[in-house]
């Protein structure tokens, strides 16, 4: 069995979030990039996986030479092989559309991603890759489970959850769930080592095209002073949220 | 021409970011001169359905016979409803953004997510969406001649606006590449996403136990309940209440915090609410840094206080 993890190399949650150029591009000083926490239950999974059923795991990301040292630390996880597609992502069409074309040469049972990247939030790359192979999707997965021929899904609905079956090839847009916060992987010293002797295979990308294009970001305007309320006046609380803000 | 609207119901009834995208929808189709179609999926009656209407849809086509969990399908639909269309509009929930990707591959339009902004000119289309877990709002601009879009909830007021409209049901059946073979549907009436009101609490409430009053709360207030990382981590809650940034991205009308010290991780799910209230014994808790109110207090004090306080309103 062959999976496939995208893996979006994202700034640590912890970031404050700067931009540059008149405010045109998202300014990477002093920032720390990680695994998109979404990708990583994905990668967690995957390594899984690999221990149950001789999986082999590959990761995959678009992205400059920048990302190398996030796609080692998925290799130093336990991943087999790392695959960087050689472009600046342009928008979620132009990353998906790489990543498909790379599937479509190579063969994969289970492709992992995650159900959004915690930088562009757009939660598009896995639906589009789907409709491009034209392969089951399952998205906000929070389950996975694989005996013999049969898989079995759960992911998060509006209102619940639902359990799915279907067969291989597939997508999913993963998250916690997928496995537990706790049994996620801290690369140990003997990961590191060997993650250095691992392929990583650097590809030219293929698409010019992209469908949108990101022209400036701004900051969300700053909120005003908090308005402290004595806790034994609490029908103060309750006249502002009432009558002066009227939300309730 | 005319704007293309898919319309998502749970359990037979729309949804209210249903009626929030047909309201979009209209407002755009006003000033390009265009009408508005809507896309129903599943079993549906038809007073139901001329609820599109009065916000709205003149056109309402629906499917009966397909299953909203058939994307595949729903996808295939959509791209052939759309023919004579250049914008469709989805709003933000699971089942959207399991179907938008598939449309714009279809259409070659590019996809635009968490929107937040109107159109005001169809022919040239740009809009702004949230971006970095809501720390940061991105302009972002249409280079296709068809888009796709989905609407952030909460972010646009329904407002009736009703039209003529004729109602078209369609018989076709679609197969589907996965099957469903079960549904845990959540116990809260309120769908968390959608609120107009959240009451929320953390590590601060020392155990599941107590949040008896935490839902009480919730009920006087008609809102969904929400709860921090760690909180839904040790199991004293559902994943599914889980906001912040790995978790959902909510903005209520009102975010009432309680024992939730106001990480930057936790923020970032929240901080799109229009009001917030904090609820904390520690004065220096850095949710105060972000709220609107704050009551610095023991939660086991406050909480039963605030209940009083909205019932004594409620039964006026
Ligand atoms: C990669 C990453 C992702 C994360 N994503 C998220 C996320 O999506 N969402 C999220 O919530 N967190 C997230 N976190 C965790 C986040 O950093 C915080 O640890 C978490 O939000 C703290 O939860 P809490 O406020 O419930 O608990 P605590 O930090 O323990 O705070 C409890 C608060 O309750 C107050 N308190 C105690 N007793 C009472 C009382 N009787 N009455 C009133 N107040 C009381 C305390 O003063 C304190 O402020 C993430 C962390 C990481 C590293
Ligand atoms: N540049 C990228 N390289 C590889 N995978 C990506 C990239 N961007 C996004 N993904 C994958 O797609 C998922 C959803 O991302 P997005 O659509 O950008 O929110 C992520 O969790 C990743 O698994």
């Amino acid at each position: 069995m062959n999976i496939l993890v995208c893996i979006s190399s994202v700034p640590d949650t912890t970031s404050k979030i700067n931009f540059t150029e008149n405010n045109t591009k998202f300014d990477k000083n002093g920032i720390q990039f990680v695994i998109n926490p979404y990708d990583e239950f994905g990668l967690t999974k995957a390594i899984m996986l690999k221990e149950k059923l001789q999986a082999n795991v590959s990761v995959i990301t678009v992205g400059d030479a920048s990302v190398e040292p996030v796609m080692r630390k998925a290799l130093a996880i336990g991943a087999d092989k790392a695959v960087r597609i050689n472009m600046q992502p342009m928008d979620s069409f132009s990353t998906a559309n790489e990543i498909a074309s790379y599937v479509k040469q190579n063969k994969y049972d289970i492709i992992i991603a995650g159900k959004e990247s915690s930088d562009y939030n757009s939660g598009a790359v896995p639906g589009i890759i789907s409709e491009i192979l034209d392969i089951p999707f399952v998205n906000a997965c929070n389950g996975l489970n694989i005996e013999g021929e049969e898989i079995n899904l759960s992911r998060e609905i509006d209102g619940g959850i639902e359990k799915i079956q279907t067969k291989i090839p597939l997508i999913i847009g993963g998250q916690k769930g997928l496995v537990e916060e706790s049994e996620l992987k801290i690369p140990n010293m003997r990961g590191i080592m060997t993650a250095r002797t691992k392929p990583l295979e650097v590809i030219e990308a293929t698409t010019t095209n992209h469908l949108t294009e990101s022209i400036e970001f701004e900051k969300p305007s700053v909120k005003g002073e908090c308005k402290m309320i004595d806790e034994n006046n609490i029908s103060e609380l309750v006249n502002e949220l009432q009558n002066v803000t009227k939300v309730i | 021409m005319s704007i293309t609207v898919y319309t998502e119901n749970w359990e037979g009834k729309f949804r209210k970011s249903t009626f929030e995208a047909v309201c979009y929808a209209k407002k755009i189709a006003d000033i390009s001169n265009k009408e508005v179609k809507a896309i129903s999926i599943g079993e549906i009656d038809e007073n139901e359905l001329k609820k599109l209407s009065n916000f709205g849809a003149n056109t309402i086509v629906s499917y009966p016979k397909i299953k909203k969990n058939n994307e595949k399908g729903v996808a295939t639909i959509i791209k052939n409803e759309s023919e004579n269309s250049n914008l469709i509009i989805f709003s933000n929930t699971f089942n959207a953004k399991s179907i938008a990707p598939r449309v714009s591959v279809k259409l070659n339009a590019g996809l635009i997510t968490n929107v937040i902004s109107e159109i005001n000119d169809l022919e040239n289309i740009s809009v702004k969406r949230q971006s970095f877990s809501s720390k940061a709002i991105e302009s972002i601009r249409l280079k296709s001649n068809c888009g796709v879009i989905t609407i952030s909830p909460n972010a646009f007021n329904v407002t009736e606006n009703v039209v003529s409209f004729n109602i078209e049901v369609k018989a076709n059946e679609l197969d589907s590449n996965i099957s469903i073979t079960g549904k845990d549907v959540n116990k809260g009436k309120i769908s968390l996403s959608e609120a107009e009101v959240v009451v929320s609490a953390g590590r601060g409430l020392k155990g599941p136990e107590n949040w008896n009053m935490i839902e009480e709360l919730a009920d006087c207030l008609g809102a969904a309940t929400a709860c921090s990382k760690p909180v839904s981590d040790i199991g004293w809650r559902p994943h599914s209440e889980h906001v912040g940034q790995t978790g959902k991205a909510i903005a209520p009308n009102l975010y009432i915090a309680i024992g939730i010290s106001g990480a930057i991780q936790h923020l970032a799910g929240v901080n799109s609410s229009k009001i917030m209230v904090a609820i904390n014994t520690d004065p220096e808790a850095p949710f105060f840094k972000a709220a609107d109110y704050g009551i610095v207090g023991d939660a086991f004090n406050v909480v039963p206080k605030l209940i009083d306080e909205l019932k004594k309103i409620n039964n006026n």
